[in-house]
């Protein structure tokens, strides 16, 4: 019998079992960020213990670092600072590279990771932050974790876990017009649960993912998360090299050759067997937008908000009824055409150059809506400068969206007391948290594409992108 | 090193709704600050408090008996969401020293056990009857690590991975524990850089005229 792709990473991670079923794996790449890197750091130090592998710990801060045009080492968020000192102060005794806020590499841990080359596919990659499983859109087994787990691959370069269950999830068909990852992703949560991969290793294979350019397979993993599960990984392919070359932290010359022919071993093998299996159709998928408070909170655009007095189970139908009533819903109400007041394009899940080139097809020669508050955030401060290259902040501006520096921003800062949405204002946002209060106390987060923002931005409305009409 | 796991009986709050995400056991304005406790009055802040900050009598955890409650029962995928250890950390601040749900977050369960929880999966039925058994019976559980059961009226099996129980019952530091591997970790190191070599990066790396978009 043949080995998944995860499987295949696994072995060349295992350490050695050390209790039934537990096994130390070897962490390749350990990520840190202001919030848990400095508690982290403070606890490793406090407790003199010293990094074991300085050359493969990274870190940058992005959380709660404010995103207003020309920002220094300033946060709104109360007690932003102290984080961004910490991390800041503690990095340097211990020789760990380090993107600051005058490096022209800082940007959102996730997206840095990608573009500066340092998840390459096989490896196993970690940050304590949720979704570092977005690197599993290079071929990486990334997961989040908590600081203590952090302490501990500071000083050990290793983690302690048990082997996850597998599942392949195919997405077969070509996605139509604008429909994207992002909608991918949504849709299978939105069929299966926000716990319907609970503690998987999921796969995403099938054609409409080999389809996918690399950025759209970071956004699809980004989401994995969401999904309940512990990584979601796409096998590297043509594309993902072609992606990776030459890039800062990428192997050159005839470790590239080595690395490239390791990386063509790691797709699962065709008589490998899953634990699990799920398969979803795209070429009739419609944009998705949330209506709750949850992911799973999803349906098309084109579609109704449900009716939670149809669901049995009287957890599940009291948890639908309280999102709905934060949401300021009514059953049975199309989501179309609800106004909004605000909208937003960053975060690790939508806030690379694809992204911003394919709002500013909606954008282009076009005004946001009267009364609503646009706001872009670039995913690093790489993708800042490309697309100012492109003249794609003219056509944001123009439009009347804010144009950022690069930061985890309103998915962050909202929850955090820093800058937010007016409270009950209800957001089109290409974030991947609807959750209560994340955006702001009371405020409505209606996840969707880059694509689907830009044009609910521009109509003041949720709008369908299908019949929006792109340039 | 964590305080050892022992036999416990305590109070059970129920807080039965799905997907109760860690930005609601602990949102982002009442964590910043560069420690790993104090915590316990941030939980469920959003919840637990009106604006302006007096007591939401509605929440369960400002009612009797639940104020000193040592149990939460809770819905589908709680704890999912932001992977903050503060979460587990106000929990445990508050009092709770066992959670029981059908499923839970993959990366809050690790942070419960790294802080001394207990996060028990069961299956929904079984949740909602040892919920229905506790509103009979004083809304008291015993919690018994060792012998892998709950205890309200009938009894109830739970299963906790070994490791995990292993290190819950004496209180085991993790990094203390891999530390006993470190000859293992070693020589993994030594042959993966022959076997892997471009994962080991070199303290100077050369970015001049390289690609980043």
């Amino acid at each position: 019998m043949g080995s998944t792709l995860f499987e295949k990473i696994w072995r060349d991670h295992q350490i050695r079992e050390v209790a039934d079923s537990e096994y130390l794996l070897h962490i390749d790449r350990n990520f840190l960020h202001e919030i848990s890197g400095a508690v982290s750091l403070k606890a490793i130090d406090e407790a003199k213990r010293p990094v074991r592998n300085p050359n493969l710990t990274f870190a940058t801060i992005d959380h709660l670092v404010d995103t207003e045009p020309g920002r220094g080492m300033t946060s709104k968020i109360p007690g932003g600072i102290d984080f961004m000192r910490e991390l800041s102060a503690r990095v340097g005794p211990h020789s760990i590279r380090f993107f600051d806020l005058n490096s022209p590499d800082q940007g959102i841990v996730h997206v840095i990771a990608a573009e500066l080359g340092l998840v390459l596919p096989g490896t196993t990659f970690v940050c304590g932050d949720s979704h570092t499983c977005t690197v599993g859109g290079i071929g990486a087994f990334g997961w989040g974790i908590g600081s203590t787990d952090s302490e501990h691959v500071l000083v050990t370069q290793t983690l302690l876990q048990s082997r996850p269950r597998t599942m392949f999830v195919k997405f077969d068909g070509t996605l139509p017009s604008g429909v994207f990852a992002k909608d991918m992703i949504l849709a299978l949560i939105g069929r299966h649960s926000a716990s319907g991969g609970s503690g998987c290793a999921l796969e995403f294979g099938g054609p409409a993912v080999r389809q996918l350019t690399v950025e759209g397979r970071l956004t699809l993993c980004n989401m994995a998360v969401e999904f309940g599960a512990r990584t979601g990984i796409v096998a590297p392919d043509d594309a993902t090299y072609a992606y990776l070359f030459d890039r800062p932290f990428a192997p050159s010359g005839h470790n590239w050759d080595a690395a490239v022919a390791y990386w063509r071993s790691l797709p699962s093998d065709p008589d490998a067997v899953f634990d699990a299996q799920l398969a979803i159709d795209v070429s009739q998928l419609a944009p998705q937008v949330t209506w709750g408070t949850s992911p799973e909170h999803v349906i098309g655009v084109d579609g109704n908000v449900p009716n939670p007095a149809i669901i049995q189970e009287t957890v599940s139908r009291r948890s639908a009824e309280q999102a709905l009533a934060y949401s300021g819903l009514s059953p049975g109400q199309p989501i179309i055409g609800l106004p909004i007041q605000a909208a937003f394009i960053g975060s690790c899940t939508n806030a690379r150059i694809e992204d911003l080139r394919l709002a500013a097809r909606w954008l282009r020669g076009r005004q946001i809506a009267r009364g609503v508050r646009a706001i872009c955030t670039p995913g690093s401060n790489a993708i800042k400068r490309a697309a100012e290259a492109e003249g794609l902040h003219r056509i944001f501006l123009d439009a009347g969206f804010e144009w950022r520096e690069s930061g985890c921003s309103f998915c962050m800062s909202g929850g955090a007391g820093g800058e937010a949405f007016a409270p009950g204002a209800r957001v089109v946002t290409s974030t991947n948290r609807n959750f209560v209060g994340r955006q702001g106390p009371g405020v409505r987060s209606h996840l969707a594409s880059p694509a689907t923002v830009a044009a609910s931005a521009v109509m003041g409305r949720i709008t369908d992108v299908r019949a929006a009409g792109a340039h | 090193m964590l305080t050892p796991f022992t036999r416990f009986t305590g109070i059970a709050a129920p807080l039965l709704r799905n997907n109760i995400d860690t930005d609601q056991i602990i949102p982002g304005r009442e964590l910043m600050k560069v420690q790993k406790e104090g915590f316990g009055k941030g939980l469920f802040a959003g919840l637990r408090y009106q604006v302006g900050g007096a007591e939401n009598p509605d929440f369960v955890l400002n009612q009797e008996p639940f104020r000193k409650a040592q149990v939460l029962i809770a819905g589908e995928n709680f704890g999912c969401g932001s992977s903050r250890e503060t979460a587990a950390w106000a929990l445990r601040d508050f009092g709770f020293r066992c959670l029981i749900a059908p499923s839970f977050g993959a990366i809050f369960t690790s942070n419960c056990f790294r802080t001394g929880l207990l996060p028990i999966s069961l299956e929904p039925q079984v949740v909602q009857a040892i919920a229905a058994e506790l509103d009979d019976h004083g809304h008291l559980i015993a919690v018994d690590l060792q012998a892998g059961v709950l205890e309200v009226a009938s009894t109830f099996a739970f299963q906790i991975p070994p490791l995990q129980r292993e290190m819950l019952l004496r209180g085991l530091d993790a990094v203390d524990f891999t530390l006993t591997f470190e000859t293992d970790i070693g020589d993994f190191q030594a042959r993966d850089r022959v076997a892997r070599p471009w994962v080991y990066l070199s303290a100077i790396c050369s970015r001049l005229s390289r690609k980043i978009i």
